[in-house]
């Protein structure tokens, strides 16, 4: 029965997500909820799966429960294989001793064992935090067309934005000859998306060797892909052209969300060849009242709504009561909106509760200081009180 | 009093009542008929089983069974797919003497090495027809309680001759002992009518089977309940929660309408006893910029830029530009170009409605357009 796989995914998926704060309290960043009716980690999960990758190791270490109860045995994104599909990975006692992952290149280091046992050719590694639509056999073609040791996917992004990323400066060919961190004067706008493939065989040697390095920081762009560069190994870009975000912090993800409805922006969920696979919450149709108004919005299954709904991402099981206005926002699962409630500019978390008359977040032109000016956050299962008032920019924790 | 549910065995068929939806039914079976924006009415008693602890379900079909088996599949989706029970698909048994059944016993004798094999005790048994949200366990309790051979489900209320002319009629005596059965008789007023859901034991069912099998009859309706009314205990099981009875296109029409009205949509769908379905994939449905949709149920996949009111929209469906759509039942992939008027309209599977076309009909009598249809 067993399969050799030429290529096997690991999906970074364990970190603490601590820029999304009242979001990933209790739950980890990749499932977070997003886009109605998707978690993040259904991005990468459904790229695997439409680019016929169908063996993943999920590496978790953050919160795991909501994340693992999620990918389950992998059925929603056809993950589940008698040979290969989904994995989650973890981190576990050996009889030398028991580590958490330590970094992303640790993490992977301690699962060599888990890839070997499908002897792939190539390793990609990807993260539990962007929203895109990629297809990685594309990447993979490339990566063996250039004979490379390790290919990284590249964004060009625009000069002015290029200082918040990874930069990759690449000779003619696209040989990555240097890289610098967040640059102030980026030398290129090349900006890595946190993708690679690695020909495993080569990456094994590297996560060794760095892990008997007692200094290392065990992490991906900081040791592997320097120690590759200076042993003179092919690194290579692969230029990226679709929509691509990291959605890591409130703001991105509030914007990734919109981004969603807005029809200048290429990322279409409605394309049926390459589908965003989810993992079903078995509810009703919407139930879209008499008192209803809703323009410009993606709303989802087992929501009833009788308020008004603009510019917004309503997510599965969501009730807006009548005479409640919903702009520019986001409603995660379950959370209720009740009478005369305005949810302007802000993210309310799952199963949370905003009481009759509150006010939660406002428009931007209502306010003189533009920097006290931000998304609102209200936390998962939360109460808020009626006729509360939740400013812009705050995150809110507990009860109000 | 306390019901091993893991006791009962469920029979569901698929093709009883195939005639009274018309066109509908032409190119699939009754429980593969589309219903409420993601369902196909087999959810119904499919999801009541599984809810109410049954975990072992045949599926008794006899034609036109493609969409049906394609809607099914492993059965995963209702929790049925399992090593110990689960869901099991029985089409016509091919041999001489059992092709096409034409009746319900001879429906069930196709299927009685099936019966036969299950390990459960008792036997529930409902048809397509009836949607509702309904807990067999008290019916399985009420049934052993009483000592009855059969227990029939039942609606006691007023019905109009219409509603009557094809249903079962019970009359009962004050103990709820069934004293005479009628056959779609010409009535109206107040009756107790069958749901087509009834309980007995797994043993009384082979040995009642086998008797009419043996003397030619196979009517379960007309050759035992009615003729043998008399000397078998039949018990009624009063039924008084929500429920709509699919008897004619326009009671279809009417009960997908019935479900706009909060109220009952939440009798229907209720929490942790939900109704399951295929899972499709759709991604979360679009309104757009200038749309106005009112009293609705909307399906996943939907992309609304026009009009919309008082309908029900299932998975995929595309309403165009300057649209409007009013009283309208659009199955799923239904298309309506831009500007296109719709009114009393039931559209089935991948229709489409040029731009610019404009359909009325009348509540009475909706227009129906056959799947797959350009107009």
């Amino acid at each position: 029965m067993f399969n050799k796989k030429e290529c096997v995914a690991m999906l970074l998926a364990g970190g603490q997500g601590s820029r999304l704060y009242a979001l990933t309290q209790n739950v980890a960043k990749p499932a977070v909820p997003f886009g109605a009716k998707y978690r993040i980690i259904d991005f990468p999960l459904s790229n695997c799966i439409n680019s016929g990758i169908d063996t993943v190791g999920v590496l978790t270490q953050y919160q795991p429960l909501v994340l693992n109860e999620y990918i389950g045995n992998g059925q929603p994104w056809d993950l589940d294989r008698i040979h290969g599909g989904v994995h989650v990975l973890p981190p576990y006692q050996t009889a030398s001793g028991a580590d958490w992952y330590t970094g992303t290149a640790n993490a992977i280091y301690q699962n060599i064992g888990f890839v070997d046992r499908y002897d792939p050719e190539y390793v990609i590694v990807l993260s539990g935090d962007h929203i895109y639509k990629m297809d990685y056999n594309k990447m993979l073609t490339y990566h063996k067309e250039k004979n490379a040791d390790a290919t990284i996917a590249v964004l060009d992004v625009p000069k002015e934005e290029a200082s918040r990323f990874g930069i990759m400066i690449t000779d003619e060919d696209d040989n990555i000859i240097d890289f610098e961190e967040k640059p102030k004067n980026p030398r290129s706008t090349l900006a890595s998306m946190g993708i690679y493939i690695f020909t495993w065989k080569k990456l094994k040697a590297y996560l060794i060797a760095n892990e008997e390095d007692k200094e290392a920081t065990k992490d991906f762009g900081k040791n592997i892909i320097p120690d590759m560069r200076e042993a003179g190994e092919k690194l290579v870009a692969y230029r990226f052209d679709g929509y691509w975000k990291d959605v890591g912090t409130i703001d991105s993800l509030w914007e990734a969300n919109m981004d969603l409805i807005n029809p200048n922006i290429p990322i279409d969920l409605y394309d049926a060849s390459w589908k965003i696979y989810s993992r079903n919450p078995v509810m009703p149709p919407q139930s879209i009242g008499k008192n209803a108004q809703i323009q410009n919005s993606m709303v989802t299954e087992g929501c009833v709504i009788d308020g008004s709904v603009e510019f917004s991402m309503i997510s599965d099981g969501v009730t807006v009561e009548e005479g409640a206005e919903i702009y520019d926002s986001i409603l995660m699962p379950g959370a209720v909106v009740k009478k005369g409630a305005k949810v302007e500019y802000a993210i309310v978390g799952e199963n949370s509760v905003i009481g009759e008359n509150s006010q939660i977040g406002a428009k931007p032109e209502t306010i003189e200081d533009k920097d006290s000016w931000g998304v609102a956050v209200v936390g998962n299962n939360l109460t808020v009180a009626p006729e509360s008032v939740v400013a812009p920019k705050a995150i809110i924790y507990e009860n109000i | 009093m306390d019901v091993n549910m893991g006791n009962v065995l469920g029979l569901v068929f698929a093709n009883m009542h195939d005639t009274t939806l018309g066109d509908m039914t032409k190119n699939r079976t009754m429980g593969s008929v589309m219903f409420g924006g993601r369902y196909r009415l087999i959810d119904f008693p499919l999801s009541n089983m599984v809810n109410s602890g049954i975990s072992e379900v045949g599926v008794i079909t006899k034609s036109n069974y493609q969409s049906l088996l394609d809607h099914l599949g492993s059965a995963r989706e209702w929790d049925l797919a399992r090593k110990k029970g689960g869901l099991f698909i029985l089409p016509p048994f091919g041999n001489v003497e059992s092709t096409l059944y034409r009746g319900r016993i001879e429906a069930l004798y196709g299927a009685m090495s099936f019966i036969k094999n299950s390990r459960a005790k008792y036997v529930v048994l409902s048809d397509c027809d009836v949607v509702t949200n309904i807990d067999y366990k008290p019916i399985v309790a009420q049934h052993i309680e009483s000592g009855a051979d059969i227990t029939a489900v039942a609606h006691t209320g007023v019905y109009s001759s219409e509603d009557i002319k094809t249903s079962t009629v019970f009359n009962v005596d004050e103990n709820g002992t069934v004293t005479s059965v009628l056959i779609n008789p010409d009535l109206s007023g107040t009756c107790t009518t069958s749901l087509n859901m009834f309980v007995m034991s797994k043993d009384f069912l082979i040995d009642t089977i086998r008797d009419a099998m043996s003397r030619g009859n196979v009517s379960f309706e007309r050759n035992v309940l009615q003729e043998k009314c008399r000397e078998l205990k039949i018990k009624v099981f009063e039924y008084g929660n929500y429920f709509s009875k699919l008897n004619s296109p326009s009671s279809y029409f009417k009960a997908n309408m019935e479900l706009l009205e909060p109220a009952n949509a939440q009798k229907l769908f209720v929490p942790k006893r939900s109704i399951y379905t295929k899972v499709s994939d759709n991604a979360p449905a679009k309104y757009d910029l200038d749309c106005t949709v009112k009293n609705s149920l909307i399906a996943d996949g939907c992309i609304i830029e026009g009009e919309v009111e008082n309908s029900v929209l299932f998975r995929g469906v595309k309403v165009g530009k300057g649209a409007k759509v009013k009283n309208c039942i659009l199955m799923q992939g239904t298309s309506v170009g831009d500007n296109a008027e719709l009114n009393y309209l039931i559209t089935d599977k991948n229709v489409t409605i040029c731009d610019n076309h404009i359909l009325t009909s009348s509540p009475q009598y909706p227009m129906y357009v056959g799947k797959g249809a350009s107009v």
